[in-house]
């Protein structure tokens, strides 16, 4: 093996290590501590292991802090971006399973994320939480926004307006959530 | 005159309107459009050259900031149109009522790609974790209670407790007497019209005297040894000794000047920039 190639082989370990374990109180890592532990190159390593990781339908995912995607990304909106792990592809419903949570639990929160984007990026809660009582026993409604809040998907201020939070931002395709609802059709 | 009052009142109950509408547009999240801005500015323009009085003048103002407000929400409720997420919250409200919830599940799951972390003990971080066991103290000992502090009792003198700045070397009126006598030497060699600068007077080599200084002219003019005159257009200020003490209480309404003797203030005076 090449000293170069040995170079890349170990930086992409120090990375996948990186990436995988949870450092911090969030999953994931930033930029610029990438770049202290990798060198100036770290986005051409994390290419590299998005593309090995595409065989296992995973990807390495970069949020930027600014919230929208950029085509080219400067080198210092990269050092403030955060890089997570995440599955490419979809889970099927018997494998949503796994992680834990009932269908009601899905439904709840593809009900608040999509009411909130509909309002401009915040409701409030007791207008969600109505919406959810169509749908979810009233004993759970509260409970399920209090884990959804737990885990990073939603945030709530001190005058109870709901607000998306860094996992929606990090795990849900919003504009395709949103279309696929508008889209979907009702059997009557 | 009647009717110019009359119109008045109308004008404010006007504004008030405005104002509250607009709150409620901003608060309620409704639709920022529902207000006509230009019509709201015509009655602000129309009543503007009323008001006389500061209070009616602020009421305009917040009016003006109130319609300010409406039109970033416009502005805002535009870009938000005008983005590929826009989405009518009503019929997407309508939708999600009558979709079934294992639909919803699903469309949610096709949008949804879960984080991977790994919660994972390793060999290394078993050892460090050793490493720190053994080198911690047992807790009885990092938290062993300290005995109080055996304080002996003593006597003290009362040069110490001068020496110690706890008590003063001469009876406070003393003191009072003696300082009166002071500000009216200074009177007489650096004043001007029977009256002296207030700083000229108070200001010494040290902040610390400075303050001191300070502290006893303040009792000067309270108990009418004194008097200060304020320019408040110059910005100066005079301590007017008065040959004998003037008992105020009951004279006339008596007021309190703060005068501020910052460190700063005291440089300035050292300098010769404070007069």
């Amino acid at each position: 093996m090449s000293k170069r190639k040995a170079t890349y082989a170990s930086k992409l370990k120090r990375a996948t290590h990186m990436l995988f374990f949870k450092r911090h109180a969030k999953p994931g890592v930033k930029g610029w501590e990438l770049r202290k532990a990798l060198g100036s190159d770290y986005p051409k390593v994390l290419k590299i292991l998005d593309d090995y990781l595409k065989n296992l339908d995973l990807e390495v995912k970069t949020i930027f802090e600014e919230d929208r995607k950029t085509e080219k990304p400067s080198l210092e909106q990269l050092d403030r971006a955060r890089f997570y792990v995440a599955l490419r592809g979809d889970l099927v419903p018997k494998e949503a399973k796994m992680v834990g949570w009932r269908i009601d639990d899905f439904a709840g929160l593809a009900i608040t994320i999509a009411y909130i984007i509909s309002k401009k990026g915040k409701a409030s809660r007791e207008e969600v939480e109505t919406l959810l009582r169509e749908k979810l026993p009233g004993w759970k409604v509260g409970l399920n926004i209090e884990r959804y809040i737990r885990y990073g998907y939603l945030t709530q201020d001190e005058s109870s307006q709901l607000y998306l939070d860094w996992r929606t931002r990090a795990e849900v395709d919003q504009k395709a959530l949103i279309d696929m609802l508008m889209g979907a059709e009702i059997e009557s | 005159m009647q009717s110019k009052k009359a119109h008045e009142t109308l004008g404010r109950e006007k504004l008030q309107r405005i104002i509250e509408t607009c709150k409620s547009v901003e608060e309620r999240s409704l639709d920022p459009f529902l207000i006509d801005i230009n019509s709201n500015i015509d009655t602000v323009k129309q009543h503007f050259p009323e008001w006389k009085i500061p209070e009616d003048l602020c009421l305009d103002a917040e009016t003006l900031h109130s319609l300010a407000s409406v039109i970033r929400l416009q502005s805002e409720w535009v870009k938000h149109r005008s983005t590929s997420l826009y989405t009518d919250p009503f019929l997407l409200e309508d939708k999600l009522k009558r979709m079934e919830k294992g639909e919803i599940a699903r469309t949610l799951l096709k949008a949804w790609h879960p984080l991977i972390e790994w919660e994972q003990i390793s060999l290394h971080s078993m050892a460090e974790a050793m490493r720190y066991w053994n080198s911690l103290i047992p807790i009885e000992e990092r938290w062993k209670e300290k005995p109080p502090e055996q304080v002996g009792m003593g006597s003290a003198s009362r040069e110490e407790l001068v020496r110690q700045r706890i008590l003063r070397e001469k009876a406070f009126s003393e003191e009072l007497e003696d300082f009166w006598q002071k500000l009216k030497k200074a009177v007489v060699e650096r004043g001007k019209n029977e009256r002296i600068h207030y700083w000229d007077f108070i200001g010494a080599d040290t902040y610390e005297e400075t303050v001191d200084k300070a502290y006893l002219t303040s009792f000067l003019v309270t108990y009418g040894y004194a008097t200060l005159e304020i320019h408040p257009l110059e910005e100066e200020m005079f301590l007017v000794p008065y040959e004998k003490p003037i008992a105020k209480a009951g004279m006339k309404q008596l007021i309190s000047v703060p005068i501020s003797v910052s460190s700063t203030d005291w440089q300035k005076w050292k300098r010769g920039e404070l007069k």
